[in-house]
């Protein structure tokens, strides 16, 4: 039981963090990169657009 | 404008009736072949659903000759509002039914008389019925609703289909129909918010794919280039749950003639599976799909957009990435190894940022808007169950702590904690979309009374507030009962000393339903006269306004 | 064929969406449960453990039915108060039959667990007819109806066939006599009592409802609660060798 739990412990410790923090600072990236910014600007108009 | 018959039913209505008459076929057999009288009652009520569904597509097509429907009317997108209509009304009546079984199992719980000592009138079969009702009856019309309706506006297109909409819509609600009849006449494979049978789960699936299929055909007409983040949010929603759906349904029948069946998996492999389900049955469901609601109905009705958009696509991925691992805190200290409800819990407490991070998004959206609350009691509905997520996103992260859930685990603390979110976040999300969406479907300026949605948010936060604290007082209470040890070394209470200690507080929560339940019905009585005498949003001609029926 | 090129882009989009978020939300599920089938605590084999018999099987689909798991627990968490008041903590073998899992998620009634041998059968008899009628302040909803209902027997045998499908070790022998193990343990009188204890040792065999002259609802459901959690024995139990 305790080598399973030390395993999956590793595992989660070194690539699940690995992967949460790529995934995160693609995530952010793409949220905040310069070029984007008047794309995420005029997206957020469109409720507000009568058609 | 004569436009030319089409000879034959198009491809589509050809399929659905089909498939339709087919089902109705299969069922007949099936009613006629069951000794399991559940069984013969629901297939008998599936084969009249599916011909009459079938009647209508060709009553329909003889009728107005299969014309094709424009896609534009004057230059703009003719938008497919009926069957959202349908789902707005669905979800009012769902509502109030799912909020007044409520009131009686709370009832139940204090005065145990009431059970009345029937099989179908006893908490354990009305309980799921609530439960039911509530979430998918009542949250899942309003998210059908809301996210056709806003996909369209968003999209600025025309929903795909001329039946598949009307399918999914009326084909959910017939899901609900079999399921709760079923719940009542004992039909259950007892997997909490997952209880309907193989059956009915088999067609919620076919009516998935479907909803599915109408909501991304949708956003591939779209005129918009950009996917507006309402969509994102439904569309995790839609996927998640199916794919939560057919892994905890994975069932295999007794016999096709009847209604049990045995779920795949077993015990702690089962319970994993259940509430991995459980909880993103409120991750996706009750938030991601709210959320999405949010989204659009707050900027909409707050006239400025959202406070960052940048945010917001922060917000979505780190939420559907982290809420997916939280469901093990829901079974710590069982046999499940620790490690799988510690790692739960871990994702539990990091999901607190998105759910925060949401939070401020809708919040901040009113920035420099703050007045309109004091005039528009609509959107104060919106924020509060804006605030009421925040308080729930806060509570849930501190009851899944291994400490803390030993404690407030299987007490009252639980419900009042899941009542907060459901009647304070979804509940007045909700009332607040719905009160949006009905005067727009029916092209009025307002809710009839803006003094009623007033007294609708006064009476029913009354409700929530005695709710959760009942809930809190005596889920802490039971909780330290439960451990509680006299000087000698001996247990100090019995299990029935602490329910009777639960009295009270099961009364006092019974009066805040009771508050909850009269603030919807205020709701209902309001949007009923919004659509009967509604003030129409641009002046009619005099002409117009004669023939409107006399008050 | 331009407008065409254009919405392909569009679609393609939507569908990156769609992989994106199934990638991200499968993960979760897959590293959580895939490990639960092959962790030796989750799957290990305790002494004791067997297959419900027939009578106990319907009497658990009685309990579902019934929806008491909505306010019994069936799980008994390595705490102190919960030891001595319920008995020993649960183990995953405990459940390794159960299809669905009973544990449940609140406790307006009792655990439910080990209250096999707790009481009489007459008194779960009283209780489940008029719970205040044993414990007056009881606020459980009364069910009489189950004394008058006479068990459904047909098909007993497919319940079983599904069991085995889904990896409960029930034996064609015991799939074949289903219906007549079912009756038969509600018979202590009868014949084929013996041939039941041959397939199912150790099982208990009364007239759980005190009418003998027919199998109830009530027979299956008393049958059912009077063998929860008696299968494994504790004072053997190396429970060492199960930690988690």
């Amino acid at each position: 039981m305790n080598e399973a739990y030390n395993s999956v412990a590793s595992f989660a410790q070194t690539w699940g963090l690995v992967y949460f923090v790529v995934l995160f600072a693609v995530v952010l990236a793409y949220a905040l990169w310069p070029k984007n910014r008047s794309r995420f600007d005029e997206a957020a108009h469109i409720p507000l657009r009568e058609d | 404008m004569a436009q030319t018959k089409a000879k034959y039913l198009t491809l589509e209505e050809g399929f659905f009736a089909a498939f339709l008459i087919v089902i109705a076929f299969v069922c007949l057999i099936i009613a006629g072949k069951t000794y399991d009288q559940v069984m013969a009652f629901h297939t008998a009520l599936g084969s009249l659903f599916a011909a009459g569904g079938a009647f209508i597509i060709f009553k329909n097509y003889f009728n107005d000759g299969g014309m094709a429907i424009p896609q534009e009317v004057d230059g703009k997108p003719n938008y497919n509002l009926g069957p959202i209509k349908f789902g707005a009304w669905a979800a009012v009546f769902w509502g109030i039914a799912g909020f007044t079984v409520g009131l009686i199992i709370a009832l139940q719980l204090a005065y145990p008389v009431l059970n009345f000592d029937l099989p179908w009138t006893s908490f354990g079969r009305l309980r799921p019925l609530h439960t039911s009702a509530v979430i998918f009856a009542f949250g899942g019309n309003v998210l059908l609703a809301t996210s056709f309706y806003v996909v369209q506006r968003t999209s600025r297109a025309r929903m795909p289909g001329r039946i598949a909409p009307w399918f999914v819509i009326l084909g959910y609600n017939a899901f609900i129909v079999i399921a709760g009849t079923g719940y009542l006449l004992g039909a259950t494979q007892s997997k909490e918010y997952a209880e309907p049978e193989w059956y009915a789960d088999l067609w919620l699936t076919i009516v998935w794919v479907a909803y599915l299929l109408v909501f991304l055909g949708t956003l591939w007409k779209r005129k918009e280039p950009h996917i507006y983040v309402a969509n994102w949010f439904y569309l995790a929603f839609i996927i998640t749950i199916a794919m939560l759906h057919i892994v905890n349904n994975l069932t295999v029948p007794v016999s096709i003639y009847g209604t049990k069946s045995y779920i795949v998996w077993a015990g702690v492999q089962d319970a994993m599976v259940q509430w991995w389900y459980g909880h993103n049955a409120v991750g996706f469901f009750l938030t991601a799909g709210f959320l999405a609601i949010m989204y659009y109905f707050v900027p909409k009705r707050a006239e400025r957009p959202v406070y960052s958009y940048r945010l917001s696509i922060v917000h979505f991925w780190a939420l559907i990435f982290l809420y997916i691992w939280a469901g093990p805190h829901h079974l710590h200290y069982t046999a499940l190894p620790q490690w799988a409800s510690t790692l739960g819990a871990t994702f539990s407490i990091i999901l607190w940022m998105p759910s925060w991070g949401g939070m401020i998004n809708g919040l901040m959206t009113l920035s420099g808007a703050w007045d309109k609350l004091r005039t528009d009691p609509v959107l104060r509905m919106m924020v509060v169950s804006i605030a009421f997520y925040g308080m729930s996103t806060f509570e849930g992260p501190l009851m899944s702590l291994r400490s803390v859930n030993s404690l407030s685990h299987y007490t009252d603390w639980t419900i009042g904690h899941v009542h907060s979110g459901a009647l304070g976040w979804v509940g007045y999300i909700s009332f607040g979309a719905l009160y949006c969406l009905i005067p727009w479907l029916w092209n009025k300026k307002q809710v009839y009374s803006l003094k009623l949605v007033n007294w609708h948010f006064w009476i029913s936060t009354i409700g929530i507030v005695l709710y959760i604290c009942a809930m809190w007082v005596s889920g802490i209470m039971q909780g330290l009962m439960w451990r509680a040890y006299d000087q000698l070394g001996f247990l100090e209470y019995s299990f029935i000393e602490t329910v009777e200690a639960m009295h009270p507080f099961y009364v006092i929560r019974a009066l805040g339903g009771a508050l909850f339940v009269a603030g919807a019905l205020i709701m209902a009585y309001n949007l009923w006269m919004t659509v009967r005498h509604g003030e129409a949003e641009e002046a009619e001609t005099a002409g117009a306004g004669a023939m409107a029926p006399a008050e | 064929m331009s407008i065409w090129k254009k919405h392909e882009v569009f679609e393609k989009h939507s569908l990156v969406l769609v992989i994106g978020i199934l990638v991200v939300v499968a993960i979760g599920g897959l590293v959580e449960i895939a490990p639960l089938f092959y962790l030796k605590s989750t799957i290990e084999k305790v002494e004791g453990m067997r297959p419900y018999t027939p009578l106990e099987l319907a009497g658990r689909n009685v309990y579902i039915r019934e929806g008491c798991y909505l306010c019994h627990s069936q799980m008994v968490r390595p705490m102190r108060d919960e030891l001595e008041r319920y008995g020993h903590f649960s183990l995953a073998a405990e459940s390794m039959y159960d299809h669905p899992f009973q544990w449940g998620s609140k406790r307006t009634g009792p655990d439910l667990a080990r209250v096999g041998g707790k009481y009489s059968d007459e008194w779960h008899r009283d209780h489940l007819v008029n719970p205040r009628s044993v414990v007056p302040a009881s606020i459980m909803p009364g069910y009489p109806f189950l004394l008058e209902a006479k068990l459904e027997t047909r098909g007993i045998e497919d319940h079983l066939t599904a069991n085995a499908m889904v990896g409960v070790p029930y034996s064609e022998d015991m799939i074949a006599s289903a219906r007549a193990d079912m009756l038969a343990q509600a018979n202590p009188d009868g014949d084929d009592v013996d041939a039941f204890l041959e397939r199912y040792p150790d099982a208990i065999v009364r007239d759980f409802d005190g009418n003998s002259r027919d199998v109830t609802e009530m027979d299956a459901l008393v049958a059912y609660l009077q063998m929860l959690g008696t299968l494994v024995d504790f004072s053997i139990y190396d429970n060492k060798a199960n930690l988690r």
